[in-house]
């Protein structure tokens, strides 16, 4: 569970790996999860780490490395919310297929020792889930995923915004969902040891959200995103080891925080800014 | 097999399954003639944080599930579907804070009391799990229910079509609206208890929208949603009583894995029937 | 060269339905050309077939001399009907700008001044230069329709075309994208290819008209195609043009006078 013991400092052995792990975890999020908002993806957010969970059961019956399973499974699960959304069939069928796709993992979960303590982890994250074995793996898709989103960058926005303009100047629309998906199959390879399938969507959404509220460029905008992400990961793994509690809770609070102060941040401006204009104009008429 | 019929925790399995087909087959085609499948969705996760509550003060999850279901679905009508673009990352957003609080509870809930399984009851649920005092309860809901949706039918179906058409009726569209909400509350939290609050969507949409899929009327599609839903439980029970023997654990499958395949397995039949007479059709 | 676009003879065929039939007509450079015709007439379908994503059954699109598909695309612009903009969305119009320079392009993007001068004068020349820094999903149509074309023309194409870009502005609105466009066409040297279903906002600046009804087109200057035996032709039953009050309008039938007076 999120309790452990011995694990020594809070800074020094096994909670050093966590501290990176987290924070490459955190970058990766926060550059996609802007690619997220901006195509309006929630649904390939919801359901990729949703499916992904199999993955990772299935690594924990045959013994393997849970980012085994996932680098496996997630691809896939991209793969078929492509196809499905190709078909706009979205609504049913997919959702469907992610529940046959969690009952799926809890078969194969109950098949291994700790059944109940490795669904737990699985789905609300665990701050040790990562091996300092595996923390390799992890950089090295973390570089993966943010060279690819700066190569894709501007055919992902042009898609997102003018998908009709795009297909008129040769972007296939299709390719860069496909791309965008296999992004996030990337991140949720990474980030579902650690925050877990149900919060997955937490830390790739919250903290863009927010940040569209405080930057206006995309640039800043993904700057932001990182930050926020940073910060979050960051509170959430030395809340969890202060207080022993789960880092799923925190992030997923912490994710709803930000969504929150970011709506208000963006109100209040909208309420600021017209008004500073219209009142002179009325004053003129 | 001989054990079977002897077996209490299958009566009480069977009973529970059969009730939970029936009402989730009758509540579901409206769900999906509503385009709710996904406000179910969200009820039925969000009853995780009910269910892990409940479990903490050492009461049915079962009580948490219908009380967060209803209360949950009352609010999320009293805010409406003003930013419909909005909407989505909201409901996300919200179901992330939720589920994190409900992480913290259940590990409260391990902690605290010898028990493991409060996960696994919760999320993937078990029909093998269900104490036979909760059945009078849930039958006593799920009657309810039922007779809810009987005096509501037909403002129902009539505001499910349009809105505005029902309104000129005078049909009171947002009291009918937030009673059918409640309701899908409270059978998502039924559903729950059968396949658990993360699998729940699985019986409330799927032997609903198979039905739509093989008939137009309303009427028709709920007694053939019941069937599938029973189908779909009653198997699953079969089926996870006769794993107990299969490799490679011999402590049985999960009833839920057998119920949600089931229920997949069926929608996507229908498709296939709709598929072939569509192609004989034209 | 003399000719932007030529279309030859195209003809299109969707789900057994003849939407296009011996399409044909040519636009040169500085020309704006206002593509008329009511819902359902094949607007939209000659556009994707000049755009190269929907291939004709028979005849051929050159644009500035290459065959209407990949290479061609580069030499046009393009504003689509409908553009769905979630408010939120982080781009500023600038950026919106600028991804219409480059962005159908795969990997990095260095910083350089060229670009960004390029981006200045192109909102200037549509009067969006207040706008540069406010969020797309924040504009008003009339205000979205510019930044649009601006979009459309950064990268200088020699072709212009607009998908009813009319229909979603009230009459103030539009009037001020139809001498937006006009004095883009003049200034530029662009050929403009716009579809509207109403002409009548265009004609004080409409170089020529291709005039589309049941799948067929007659091109020429207004004078020459908005007439009765032209029109008659085209829909194959007697039509009428009135001027009432300063509007041309078309009717069915053979009523009235049949002149149409030209400003």
């Amino acid at each position: 569970m999120g309790a452990g013991t011995g694990r020594g400092v809070m800074f020094s052995g096994v909670m050093a790996t966590a501290w990176v792990t987290a924070t490459l975890v955190a970058v990766v999020a926060g550059v996609v999860g802007f690619h997220v908002v901006v195509r309006g993806a929630t649904f390939a957010a919801h359901a990729v780490p949703m499916s992904a969970f199999a993955g990772a059961a299935g690594a924990a019956v045959l013994g393997v490395s849970a980012i085994a399973g996932l680098g496996v499974v997630s691809p896939l699960a991209a793969l078929g919310v492509a196809w499905l959304g190709r078909r706009r069939r979205t609504d049913v069928a997919s959702a469907l297929v992610i529940v046959v796709m969690l009952g799926l993992g809890a078969l194969f979960l109950s098949w291994t020792a700790e059944y109940s303590s490795q669904v737990y982890a699985l789905l609300f994250g665990e701050l040790l889930g990562v091996s300092t074995q595996e923390l390799a793996a992890t950089a090295g898709l973390a570089v993966l995923a943010v060279a690819a989103a700066a190569v894709l960058h501007r055919p992902l926005l042009l898609t997102a915004v003018l998908p009709d303009v795009a297909d008129g100047r040769g972007v296939s629309v299709l390719a860069a969902d496909l791309w965008f998906l296999l992004l996030v199959a990337v991140v949720t390879t990474m980030a579902v040891p650690v925050v877990g399938t149900l919060l997955m969507f937490s830390l790739m959404v919250g903290p863009p959200a927010a940040a569209r509220a405080v930057a206006r460029s995309p640039r800043a905008t993904i700057a932001a995103s990182v930050a926020i992400a940073l910060v979050t990961v960051w509170s959430a793994i030395a809340l969890s080891y202060v207080t022993d509690w789960p880092v799923g809770f925190f992030v997923g609070i912490l994710g709803a925080a930000w969504y929150l102060a970011g709506r208000a941040a963006a109100a209040l401006a909208a309420r600021r800014r017209p008004g500073a204009r219209r009142q002179p104009a009325a004053l003129a008429a | 097999m001989s054990g079977f019929f002897a077996s209490g925790p299958v009566h009480t399995a069977v009973v529970a399954g059969a009730v939970v087909a029936v009402v989730s087959g009758v509540v579901g085609v409206f769900t999906v003639i509503r385009g709710q499948s996904f406000s179910g969705h969200a009820l039925g996760d969000l009853g995780t944080l009910g269910g892990s509550g409940a479990f903490l003060a050492g009461v049915n999850p079962f009580f948490g599930y219908v009380t967060v279901g209803a209360a949950v679905a009352a609010t999320m009508d009293l805010f409406g579907v003003q930013h419909r673009r909005g909407r989505d990352v909201a409901t996300g957003i919200v179901l992330g804070a939720a589920l994190g609080l409900a992480a913290l509870l259940l590990y409260f809930d391990t902690t605290t009391s010898t028990t493991t399984g409060a996960t696994i009851t919760i999320l993937f649920g078990s029909l093998f799990a269900v104490s036979p005092g909760t059945l009078p309860v849930m039958i006593g809901l799920g009657v309810v229910g039922l007779v809810l949706v009987a005096v509501l039918y037909r403002p129902l179906l009539l505001s499910s079509v349009s809105a505005e058409l029902a309104a000129a009726r005078g049909v009171r569209v947002r009291t009918v609206g937030l009673v059918f909400l409640v309701l899908v509350g409270v059978v998502v939290s039924l559903s729950a208890v059968a396949v658990g609050t993360i699998l729940s969507t699985a019986l409330l949409v799927g032997p609903a929208a198979a039905a739509l899929r093989l008939t137009r009327r309303p009427l028709t599609a709920v007694v053939v949603a019941s069937v599938l839903g029973l189908v779909a439980t009653w198997g699953g029970v079969v089926l996870s009583y006769a794993s107990a023997t299969w490799p490679p654990s011999h402590t049985g499958w999960p009833v839920s894995f057998f119920v949600v395949t089931l229920v997949l397995a069926l929608y996507l039949g229908a498709e296939l029937v709709g598929w072939a007479r569509a192609r004989a059709g034209a | 060269m003399s000719t932007v676009l030529s279309v030859e003879g195209v003809d299109v065929w969707l789900g057994g339905r003849h939407v296009l039939d011996e399409v044909g007509f040519e636009i040169a450079p500085g020309e704006l050309t206002g593509l008329i015709g009511s819902n359902g007439a094949g607007k939209t379908t000659l556009f994707r077939v000049i755009l190269g994503l929907l291939p004709a059954a028979r005849g051929h699109v050159e644009v500035v001399g290459r065959p209407a598909g990949r290479p061609a695309r580069a030499q046009v612009g393009y504003v689509p009907q409908k553009v769905a903009l979630d408010p939120d969305v982080p781009l500023r119009v600038r950026d919106l700008v600028s991804l219409g320079l480059d962005g159908n392009r795969y990997g990095f993007r260095r910083r350089s001044r060229q670009r960004d001068e390029a981006v200045d004068a192109m909102l200037s020349a549509v009067g969006a230069t207040r706008l540069a820094d406010a969020r797309v999903g924040t504009l008003s149509g009339g205000e979205l329709q510019r930044v649009l074309i601006a979009h459309a023309l950064v990268a200088q194409p020699p072709l212009l075309l607009l998908d009813e870009p009319l229909a979603n502005l009230d009459l103030a609105n539009g009037q001020e994208v139809v001498t937006l466009l006009a004095k883009l066409t003049k200034e530029q040297g662009v050929a403009v290819l716009l579809s509207a279903h109403d002409m009548n906002p265009l004609l004080p600046v409409m170089d020529r008209i291709v005039y589309v009804a049941e799948g067929r087109v007659a091109s020429g200057t207004p004078a020459e195609v908005v007439r009765g035996e032209v029109l008659s032709g085209l829909y194959g039953h007697p039509v009428s043009v009135l001027e009432l009050g300063g509007r041309v309008v078309v009717v069915a039938g053979d009523t009235g006078p049949t002149d149409l007076v030209t400003r």
